[in-house]
């Protein structure tokens, strides 16, 4: 073990727990809450031998913001608000769960045009997260342009957004029984061409980026991520479609109107960083397709049911929402007493799921391939905290 | 009083290629960062002076003024030598090189092995620098320093050992004398396969991306100079600006005919020459991700040392005959 002079710098109580278990010359090392890589405040107590991690742990909880706690004290439309800021890159999916369990408690029907526009804007959301993820990725392997350029294309989707929703990034748009604005003919229009220019970038995108050799020897054979194990921790969404199973909530329980639109559930069978990056890329363009055939089919209509309660007061029972984040599977259960405010609310997070493989998967490979896979995993730390 | 000649003439060359060091590495500072721009669609630095172009002088000003921070555990001397020592021996690899005819620090017979022998000392810098730290990524990144720069001396060395042969001198001024002025007289016609073999080395020895392993910030936030600020940092970073010009000097005066060109023979052909090969290693360090650790050494293993060899191997034959 590394002594110190100053053996007051020893560290927290996680830390000593950590080296309690070290063996003999080896280097335990903190990465994060302030390291470059881990994409906010994540914490790994990692054990090198040189560069071999022999033992990882992360540690949560530096963001945490008792989102949960929050849900008993706030009244059913004050909660919508922090519903954003739980994962900010995807935030519509999150309001679409907790609408959907609301929803479901007061029996509220959704106007036809509604639930179009939520997928709509939902999938617009999608496509700007998997472009973040993207750039931040190859910013962890070292290539810093990318990340240039998934912003510029994000630019793009978030000022479609800003029109309707009013914020950028911590969206706060569905509402119980609908979506708090309508369309205009300005998002629409200006959708359609996002549509046609990120079916010009992402080809651009394969070429340059996806094709390059370095960035393939980065990615492939990286982080294994078998079916079996991925179900033991509950992995969802594109890592899990990266171990070859085609779990998509769009797709098995099809949820809102998804049953409408014609889209494949990409799925590739390697189970490494590589696979988990092309389903993702390949995301992106079923997204545009699901946007594009929403926008040719959209009806006429209101957005809002005709009647709603002046305050919301569901009767006493449970609801669990739940539907496909660009992370996973998002559910949310909302137990309600009968009052303005829900008695409980639990929130699923799927980069939870996601990250506690880590440790498992992490044994006994490079430090930069630690680096590799937690990018791979796409977290957002907020949502892992809540 | 005497003062002897030589040790005017070496004053006055010093004195020089400070100044060159200085002015070369504001000039860098600014094309890295606008070339990035260009590459990432911004516009890259331009609110300080027209076009941006006091961008360096405000970076330099704000280096020079913040404090310098030790860690307390870190070794006092060693803490404080590394960044010396990463930067002043950049003075003696300039003396040699041969910037235009009669633009030469000091004519020198070794030239060559002069500038092999001291760009080998960086390796210590960066070592004593990650070791004195007291900190872990610095050590992972002076580890990682120590096993890259090593390895990838060895092809390098081959490679130039091939056109050492081929010229039969190791006098820089000699080898530029012996390429013609037009592009196909240059040596990189005869010796493409050390051309590439030198340069993928020298982009590894100057820890430029894809091959900047020792302070890959986002596995070893900085690497070895993750605990310098300002001005101790600032010599890291002059240095590696520095040596990213020499390695580009040495390959002109090999490779590319040096000071010679059609028209004119002078300098201004062999700055112009050392600046494309810099935007060149710009170019590739904005686009390329980075290998990893054991990629980059079978690289070097693998492909780069027996290439190295076969080369060396085929310049004799060629020499011989």
């Amino acid at each position: 073990m590394l002594h110190y002079a100053h053996e007051q710098l020893q560290g927290d109580y996680y830390t000593r727990a950590f080296q309690a278990g070290a063996q003999e010359d080896t280097l335990i090392i903190n990465m994060g809450p302030q390291h470059p890589s881990t994409h906010g405040v994540l914490r790994i107590i990692l054990e090198l031998h040189g560069e071999y991690i022999l033992r990882a742990e992360p540690v949560l909880g530096y963001v945490h913001r008792m989102q949960e706690k929050m849900g008993e004290v706030k009244t059913y439309p004050q909660y919508l608000a922090n519903m954003g800021r739980v994962d900010y890159l995807h935030a519509l999916a999150w309001n679409w769960a907790y609408v959907r369990a609301v929803e479901q408690l007061l029996e509220l029907e959704v106007p036809e045009r509604a639930e179009y526009v939520r997928v709509i804007t939902c999938e617009l959301n999608r496509i700007t997260s998997h472009l973040l993820w993207w750039g931040a990725y190859l910013l962890d392997l070292g290539a810093f342009t990318p990340i240039m350029y998934g912003f510029a294309d994000r630019e793009r989707a978030m000022d479609l957004l800003q029109i309707i929703t009013g914020s950028r990034l911590t969206y706060c748009y569905y509402t119980f029984g609908g979506v708090t604005a309508d369309l205009t003919p300005q998002f629409i229009d200006g959708t359609k061409d996002f549509c046609k220019y990120m079916r010009t970038r992402l080809p651009m995108y394969k070429d340059l980026v996806t094709d390059n050799m370095i960035l393939r020897h980065r990615v492939d054979d990286i982080g294994i991520i078998s079916v079996d194990m991925a179900r033991r921790y509950g992995v969802t969404g594109p890592n899990l479609r990266g171990s070859g199973v085609e779990h998509d909530l769009r797709r098995n329980t099809p949820y809102s109107i998804y049953d409408r639109f014609d889209f494949e559930i990409p799925a590739y069978e390697e189970c490494d960083a590589l696979a988990r990056y092309l389903v993702r890329m390949d995301e992106m363009e079923q997204s545009i397709s699901i946007i594009e055939q929403a926008i040719q089919s959209l009806p006429e209509g209101p957005v809002m049911p005709p009647k709603m309660p002046k305050v919301i007061k569901p009767p006493k029972g449970e609801a669990y929402g739940e539907v496909e984040g660009a992370r996973g599977v998002i559910g949310i259960h909302v137990i309600s007493d009968g009052t303005a405010t829900p008695y409980r609310i639990k929130l699923r997070a799927p980069s939870f799921s996601n990250l506690s493989l880590f440790a498992e998967v992490s044994k006994g490979i490079l430090l930069a391939d630690a680096v590799s896979i937690l990018g791979s995993l796409d977290l957002v730390i907020p949502e892992i905290d809540r | 009083m005497n003062i002897p000649p030589e040790l005017i003439h070496i004053s006055i060359a010093l004195a020089a290629i400070a100044a060159f060091i200085g002015l070369n590495g504001l000039v860098l500072v600014y094309l890295e960062r606008k070339v990035a721009g260009f590459i990432q669609r911004r516009p890259g630095p331009y609110e300080v002076g027209p076009w941006g172009l006091l961008q360096p002088v405000a970076d330099a000003v704000k280096l020079v003024g913040k404090q310098l921070v030790r860690p307390k555990v870190a070794d006092p001397w060693l803490y404080w030598a590394a960044p010396l020592l990463s930067f002043t021996p950049i003075f003696l690899l300039f003396l040699v090189i041969p910037f235009g005819p009669t633009l030469t620090g000091m004519e020198f017979n070794y030239g060559l092995l002069l500038i092999l022998a001291f760009t080998g000392l960086n390796v210590l810098a960066l070592c004593l620098a990650g070791w004195s730290s007291a900190n872990k990524y610095s050590l992972l990144g002076a580890a990682r320093s120590v096993a890259q720069s090593i390895a990838y001396e060895i092809p390098l060395l081959l490679a130039v050992l091939a056109i050492a042969f081929q010229f039969g001198t190791l006098n820089l001024t000699e080898m530029v004398h012996q390429q013609g002025q037009w592009p196909w007289q240059w040596n990189i016609m005869f010796q493409p396969l050390a051309f590439v073999i030198y340069f993928l080395c020298a982009i590894a020895e100057t820890n430029r991306a894809p091959f900047d392993l020792p302070e890959a910030e986002s596995e070893l936030t900085a690497g070895f100079h993750t605990e310098y600020s300002g001005m101790a940092f600032g010599l890291f970073f002059l240095a590696e600006y520095a040596y990213i010009i020499v390695v580009s000097c040495v390959a002109v005066v090999l490779f590319l005919g040096g000071w010679q060109g059609p028209g004119a023979p002078g300098f201004w052909w062999f700055l112009l020459k050392v600046y494309a090969l810099i935007l060149v290693i710009i170019w590739i360090r904005w686009t390329y991700p980075r290998v990893r650790f054991d990629q980059l050494l079978n690289i070097n293993w693998k492909w780069l040392l027996p290439l190295a060899l076969v080369n060396l191997l085929l310049t004799l034959i060629f020499v011989k005959i």
